[in-house]
């Protein structure tokens, strides 16, 4: 089980949190003119990288923010945790 | 060597010391036609079938690790076809005919025993879902029938199915055709059946690079054990597809998470088929050595990891306990996970990539292993003809641009 630093709360238990998938993926602004190969890229296309990765928890059992994480895939070590809408680490 | 009743006894009367190597262990040639990196059982199945049935016969399979090492040695062997769609129908119906007389075709025991795979209904929403899943079974003629909780306890004796459990049996889903294989025999005998037609299997072989020409198209691919040159890449890699392609610069619709299950000690016969459950998230079988299976869920987060978190391990056994209370006192033997490559509507993804001779067999999530045979079948017809077989047409990488989602989450029983 991951122990997770919640920039608010500070550490807790992953069982507190929920996954909320990779960070930084942008809506594109204005769906009605997007390309659809755009629109499957925002939906479905994932970077699922081994190795550094950054995604979004939501501490669910606590503060209830969204924030973002930066993990490493392979040994799941936490490198840093930081508020959503902060430039990407 | 066949195998038969006849080299049993002889092998049997020679004290077991002459049975030949089951295949060859070659070093890899600078060039083949056909490359297909993974050796689990779906890239050793794509391999014997395009030796077998399309007369390629200069293909390599490479493997970083050990044959049949990944997923194929690591899931619950669970088979069955009682999918919701017609597309996903049709492909998984494929996969168990083949299985039906796999060991024959292949002269080895993959012990496929079709002892009924049967899904728990916990809630009316179950009721619903499962009883919707049995009227489109019947539409595509497949079995898959409706049992009352009485019915369901008949035909597996140790399930509880007292009203006052916390999640009640109200009802079950029951594919008698269903059951499971020994995993390991899978992938052996499709080696050793693809070794004997002519494919060379090279383990300890990662692939590090997907080489490509000036305009675009693959050319091979660079290795631990140097570049290897050929027409036609099929990646058929799992829980790191998505590591594969990016070497070729395509992005996947796909996340990878550990999946794990464990074993209890061995028992005898306890149980004479599969149970399933996704509202409480367990299942559970008997393999033949006694032990029972226990399949997991995944993790929340993805991960390549190849352990998952001992909580989820730990949600899992108290279902089970709840479900079978004869096993409460029964010990653990061993945990462990493996990465399953998700799709965003749990069906897999079988054919070209935008890559001109990149072609791509993954996204088979948590349920991979049924579909072995039929999957390496429709993915050697995709490789020889260079277009998809008419079943894996619908499973296309194209399906998330032009919205043709084939939604199976219902039907993938492991909670994700």
């Amino acid at each position: 089980m991951l122990v997770i630093p919640c920039p608010y709360c500070g550490p807790r238990p992953e069982l507190e949190f929920r996954h909320a998938g990779e960070a930084h993926i942008a809506r594109p602004a204005d769906p009605s003119v997007t390309e659809a190969g755009a629109w499957a890229e925002y939906l479905y296309v994932r970077s699922n990288p081994k190795g550094r990765h950054i995604e979004r928890w939501r501490h669910a059992s606590g503060c209830n923010r969204f924030f973002n994480c930066v993990r490493d895939t392979v040994t799941d070590v936490i490198e840093a945790t930081y508020p959503a809408g902060e430039a990407r680490r | 060597m066949r195998h038969s009743i006849f080299s049993l006894v002889r092998q049997a009367f020679a004290g077991n010391q002459g049975w030949p190597r089951q295949w060859r262990s070659p070093a890899p040639k600078r060039a083949y036609d056909m490359i297909v990196v993974g050796a689990g059982g779906h890239g050793l199945a794509t391999a014997y079938y395009l030796a077998a049935e399309h007369g390629v016969r200069n293909i390599a399979v490479l493997e970083k690790g050990w044959l049949g090492g990944g997923n194929t040695g690591r899931n619950t062997t669970i088979i069955r076809s009682n999918y919701l769609w017609e597309e996903s129908q049709k492909l998984y119906e494929h996969a168990v005919r083949l299985w039906e007389d796999l060991s024959q075709t292949l002269n080895y025991n993959v012990m496929y025993s079709p002892r009924g795979v049967m899904m728990l209904a916990h809630t009316q929403h179950d009721v619903q879902s499962f009883q919707r899943h049995i009227h489109a079974n019947r539409l595509g003629g497949i079995d898959n029938e409706w049992l009352t909780a009485e019915q369901a306890q008949a035909f597996c004796p140790i399930l509880n199915i007292d009203p006052t459990l916390r999640y009640p049996v109200i009802g079950a889903a029951l594919q008698r055709r269903g059951g499971t294989a020994r995993h390991d025999a899978v992938a052996w005998g499709y080696a050793r059946a693809a070794d004997a037609l002519g494919v060379d299997i090279i383990e300890n072989c990662e692939v590090t690079g997907i080489d490509r020409d000036a305009s675009g198209t693959v050319t091979g691919v660079q290795t631990s054990q140097g570049a290897i040159r050929a027409g036609r890449v099929g990646v058929v890699a799992a829980g790191h597809s998505s590591v594969l392609m990016e070497m070729a610069g395509v992005r996947m619709p796909l996340e990878s998470y550990p999946l794990q299950a464990l074993v209890s000690e061995p028992v005898k016969p306890v149980m004479p088929c599969v149970v399933m459950s996704n509202t409480v998230h367990a299942y559970m079988s008997q393999s033949d050595k006694g032990e029972l299976v226990i399949g997991a869920g995944t993790d929340a987060y993805t991960s390549y990891s190849q352990t998952g978190g001992l909580h989820i391990a730990m949600h899992t056994l108290d279902a089970i306990c709840e479900l079978f209370p004869v096993v409460r006192r029964m010990r653990m033997l061993r945990n462990w996970g493996g990465i399953v490559d998700v799709t965003p509507d749990r069906s897999p993804i079988i054919g070209k990539t935008p890559v001109p001779g990149l072609f791509v067999n993954c996204g088979w999530g948590t349920g991979g292993f049924k579909a072995t045979p039929g999957s390496g079948h429709v993915f050697a017809h995709t490789l020889a003809t260079g277009e998809p077989h008419p079943i894996n047409a619908p499973f296309s990488l194209d399906r998330f641009r032009t919205g043709r989602l084939i939604d199976e989450a219902a039907a993938a029983a492991v909670a994700h």
